[in-house]
């Protein structure tokens, strides 16, 4: 039986007068306690199909043809068909919360900072079910237990904010779950989310959708996730759908061209040495960017380190002083002992999960953050530079060295600038040049990154997310900087447009003998960028490594758990769910004792494997017994 | 604890309010002379012989002939004791003058508050939640008329409409006959009558700003993924607004209430003098014309105080309204 049909489902958007069809005849079903993965890119239309199933279109769309038959397994006789409902009557509301349950992709911004948890899925509950107080509390804690909050009770007093990003959605969906709905949309459930507590969270949603019977409409652009939790799949391009079919015909047959270019243009662990990703659409073409000054590219070949970062340590106190009581003040370590070489013309890559400091690391070395000790030496062919002692003109001067590309290419952008005036900025505030030398040097940037010179009067708002990151980086190469940044510069950009940027990237460096620091959560991209990779948990790197060394003989618990929660776009090498601890990777108590700190003993180190891998453990500890 | 959360920004007030005095104390002392010499100036304008001896005496019964500092510090110490100084002009201590018409200023201010939320949320309301409808712009473009017409302007209309159509002498807060009475029924239900007219047009341009930051306000809340979650919850749509973006909203008007204090009552000082109301607006700008210093000190810092105590309050409030300032405002730094 079938709880969802759509049929031939147009919906339309009127957006300054104009109609737009942004789904074009959409078929598709989603069978009783099944899960089926809608794919595509942002705008494809997946999402607006979502929230055509649960009637909250915004107010420009409308459906504007077809069926969405909803067939509850409560009353199977009578299935309600969800686009002829009103937008906001009795009907709809019922089925909302009440027997379709939904889950959002930003579980920060899907909760009520102003509710406490319990609050919010009680009030679900009473909507749809009246329940007396103290029976709906108990069911709540029992609900909230079973996503696994450790202790239910006090969780339902928590507010939003005092959750990481895991027991958030944790949160979401015991609220999406406590009417015990027939069909879960899941719109991107663990895209926000580290790898493994993403791990978590999927298989928590597979065990409850057994325990429950439910459907889940699974919404999500990542090819890994889908193999390893749909029944079937559905895959949208521009409103239309390419594919769809068994979860086994659409990943080992795939027909569409579409399915088979999306499947190439993510990178994988397979990949051969050197291959390329091809991305979805070609990047309009691109003229080599020129080489920098012969003087520069000959001092690459010295050996010397371009960049030695040793001992840096940085404390945050949080004192979470509390409202009622007096407190307590916390130092949290967000950098602890932290040391790498980045040499000349290589890529290094910094992998770990949100809050592991890698971000801080890179704000020191950016001198946007003081280290509470530690010393950063730059070479910048002459002299040894201490980073950390510059001050006022020798810091200006040394600041076009080092440059920055950042995660969201829409807010680091100022939409108040044309791209000229982004571009020209940093030659301004160093005085490079004057007028038509620093338009024609913007002209090259443009050039370099594969933009059309003649978009340089518009603003930010007018371009792709792909293009604006393009832009993003033309910035970081206008003071001709050595080393360059890349703060998780593709996360936010759809698999397609990735893979271009990605390439660009490559390609730069290679032009140009660029450096690069290249700072991921996404290890499949690490792996596609760097040369060497080094892992942070906790504020330490637990293991540095070349990439191919890394990957194939991973020591560090922690390195092996993120490489085994890596959703996989193949169906042969499932996830092993159960494998994540439940704390997350980082939760160093369930380490080997090889690689926890003796408390009575000395202080870990950093043990040499052979050929530049290096493990954080205990000295003297054996660590090649324990691979 | 709230206790010591409040005692805090009670702490806080302190220095505030010392650099405030400050301030005032420099400000009126900048023009060239003080109110002796003005005096004698305008008496000699007018023909008359200016008394010297007696402005002699004078000055140095007020303290003239010693520094600023000292003055000034002569002036703190009365203000802690509650004594608001002795106004030249009047001849009469400021307490006294001030009384009465501070009074009648918060009351007229405190109702113009009231009347401006009143009106402006359920129209912001409607108007963010019918966005681009008629509605929205009839009421944006009436709004946009408060803001831009001047408050002095909108007391002289609205005298001579009351006039014309009510009867109503609305120059002054009370009717002639109960002025200088004493605080009755009949006096209370007089000045009622009277005062809706100048909480009207002090509002009037308030009303508009407010109406505009709730309508701004409650869009972006709007667009806000909970927002979405609560109605995917299957709430009806106006008590998913009242439990969700309408509270976030709020924090940025409770935050305001510091603001709206001194903007009311600065408006309010011109269309008193328009109105003849018996507030205090007429009497401070003559006492900043004649330097009668502690008159204008006094009832500033008094200002300056109502100011201080309206941020305090705003940040209890918001502490209480606001679980993310109450468990995590004073953790980050």
């Amino acid at each position: 039986m079938d709880i969802l049909r759509i049929i031939d489902l147009h919906l339309g958007f009127t957006i300054h007068g104009l109609a737009r069809d942004v789904v074009k005849g959409v078929s598709l079903r989603v069978p009783a306690g099944k899960t089926v993965a809608l794919v595509g890119e942002s705008g494809s239309g997946k999402s607006v199909i979502s929230q055509a199933i649960m009637g909250l279109l915004p107010r420009a769309g409308a459906i504007t043809g077809g069926e969405i038959l909803f067939r509850d397994p409560l009353a199977p006789d009578n299935p309600i068909d969800i686009a002829s409902l009103p937008a906001e009557g009795k009907e709809i509301r019922s089925l909302r919360g009440g027997r379709i349950g939904m889950i959002f992709q930003e579980p920060m911004s899907s909760l009520s900072p102003v509710h406490t948890i319990g609050n919010q899925i009680e009030e679900a509950l009473q909507l749809h079910r009246p329940t007396p107080k103290p029976e709906a509390r108990a069911l709540i804690e029992t609900m909230l237990k079973r996503v696994g909050f450790k202790d239910p009770a006090r969780a339902f007093g928590l507010y939003s904010f005092e959750l990481s990003g895991g027991l958030r959605q944790r949160a979401m969906l015991a609220m999406a779950l406590i009417c015990k709905p027939a069909l879960l949309i899941a719109d991107e459930p663990t895209t926000a989310l580290d790898v493994t507590i993403q791990a978590q969270v999927l298989d928590l949603m597979r065990d409850l959708q057994a325990e429950m019977g439910m459907a889940i409409l699974l919404i999500t652009h990542d090819l890994g996730v889908v193999a390893n939790m749909a029944d079937e799949v559905v895959v949208i391009y521009h409103g239309e759908i390419m594919e769809s079919g068994p979860v086994e015909d659409i990943f080992r047959r795939p027909r569409h061209p579409y399915l088979k270019a999306l499947l190439k243009a993510s990178p994988h662990f397979d990949m051969e040495e050197g291959e390329r990703l091809v991305a979805l659409r070609e990047a309009r073409p691109r003229p080599p960017a020129a080489p920098r000054s012969v003087e520069t590219l000959q001092h690459a070949v010295e050996a010397a380190p371009l960049l030695s970062v040793r001992g840096l340590r940085k404390a945050y106190t949080t004192g979470s002083r509390s409202f009622f009581g007096k407190g307590t003040q916390h130092t949290v370590l967000a950098v602890d002992d932290v040391g790498f070489d980045i040499r000349r013309g290589e890529c290094l890559g910094l992998v770990g999960e949100s809050g592991c400091g890698k971000t801080t690391v890179s704000k020191i070395i950016m001198r946007a953050v003081t280290p509470d000790a530690g010393t950063i030496r730059f070479d910048d062919g002459q002299a040894q530079i201490d980073v950390l002692g510059l001050e006022g003109e020798d810091l200006r001067a040394f600041r076009p060295r080092v440059q920055m590309i950042f995660q969201d290419p829409v807010s680091s952008l100022s939409p108040r600038m044309t791209v000229m005036s982004i571009l020209r900025e940093p030659l301004a505030i160093h005085d490079k040049g004057h007028g038509s030398e620093q338009t024609a040097r913007v002209k090259a940037l443009m050039e370099d990154v594969g933009l059309d010179v003649r978009f340089l009067n518009r603003y930010p708002h007018s371009f792709s997310g792909g293009q604006r990151q393009r832009i993003g980086i033309a910035r970081a190469l206008a003071l001709d900087p050595d080393l360059i940044i890349c703060d998780e510069p593709v996360s936010a950009l759809d698999v397609s447009v990735q893979a271009q940027i990605l390439n660009l990237l490559k390609d730069l460096q290679a032009e140009r003998g660029l450096t690069f620091l290249f700072i991921s959560h996404n290890l499949a991209v690490v792996n596609y960028m760097a040369d060497r990779i080094a892992v942070m948990a906790n504020g330490r790197i637990v293991e540095i490594a070349p990439r191919r060394a890394l990957f194939s003989r991973p020591m560090h618990p922690y390195t092996r758990a993120l490489l085994k929660s890596v959703p996989f776009a193949d169906l042969d090498r499932k996830l092993d769910f159960k494998l994540a601890a439940p704390g997350g990777a980082s939760d160093a108590s369930h380490w080997a004792p090889a690689f926890r700190r003796d408390p009575d003993g000395e202080a870990l180190t950093h043990l040499a494997l052979g050929e530049g891998h290096y493990v954080l453990a205990r000295p003297g500890a054996d660590i090649r017994e324990m691979a | 604890m709230l206790l010591k959360y409040i005692l805090k920004r009670i702490l806080v007030m302190i220095p505030t309010l010392l650099i405030t005095s400050a301030l005032i104390f420099n400000v009126i002392n900048l023009p060239e002379g003080d109110y002796f010499e003005t005096l004698s100036a305008e008496m000699q304008a007018q023909g008359e012989k200016a008394d010297l001896s007696r402005i002699e005496f004078l000055k140095k019964e007020y303290g003239f002939d010693r520094p600023v500092t000292e003055r000034y510090f002569w002036w703190v110490a009365g203000l802690l004791q509650g004594d608001m100084g002795y106004s030249f002009e009047y001849q009469r201590p400021v307490r006294e003058i001030v009384g009465d018409r501070l009074m009648l200023t918060m009351i007229v201010s405190f109702v113009t508050i009231i009347f401006t939320w009143i009106v402006a949320f359920p129209i912001g309301i409607y108007s963010a939640t019918h966005q681009y409808s008629w509605g929205d712009y009839g009421l944006t473009f009436i709004g946009l008329i408060g803001l831009a017409v001047p408050h002095f302007l909108l007391a002289l209309v609205f005298m001579y409409m009351a006039n014309v159509w009510f009867g109503t002498s609305i120059g002054g807060l009370v009717d002639p006959q109960y002025l200088n009475q004493p605080m009755s029924w009949a006096k209370a239900a007089s000045v009622l009558e009277h005062l809706w007219i100048p909480v009207i047009i002090i509002g009037a341009g308030g009303t508009a700003g407010m109406i505009r930051s709730v309508r701004a306000n409650l869009l972006d809340e709007l667009q806000k993924q909970y927002y979405v979650t609560a109605r995917a919850k299957g709430l009806p749509p106006g008590k998913a607004l009242r439990k969700y973006p309408l509270r976030m909203s709020l924090n940025f008007f409770v935050s305001d209430i510091g603001d709206i204090l001194p903007s009311i009552v600065s408006g309010a000082e011109i269309v008193a003098i328009v109105l003849s109301l018996q507030t205090t607006g007429p009497l401070l700008i003559r006492a900043l014309q004649s330097q009668d210093m502690y008159l204008a000190g006094s009832f500033l810092m008094f200002l300056s105080f109502l100011t201080v105590i309206g941020v305090l309050i705003s940040d209890i409030a918001l502490a209480i309204l606001d679980p993310r300032i109450r468990l995590q405002g004073a953790a980050t730094k």
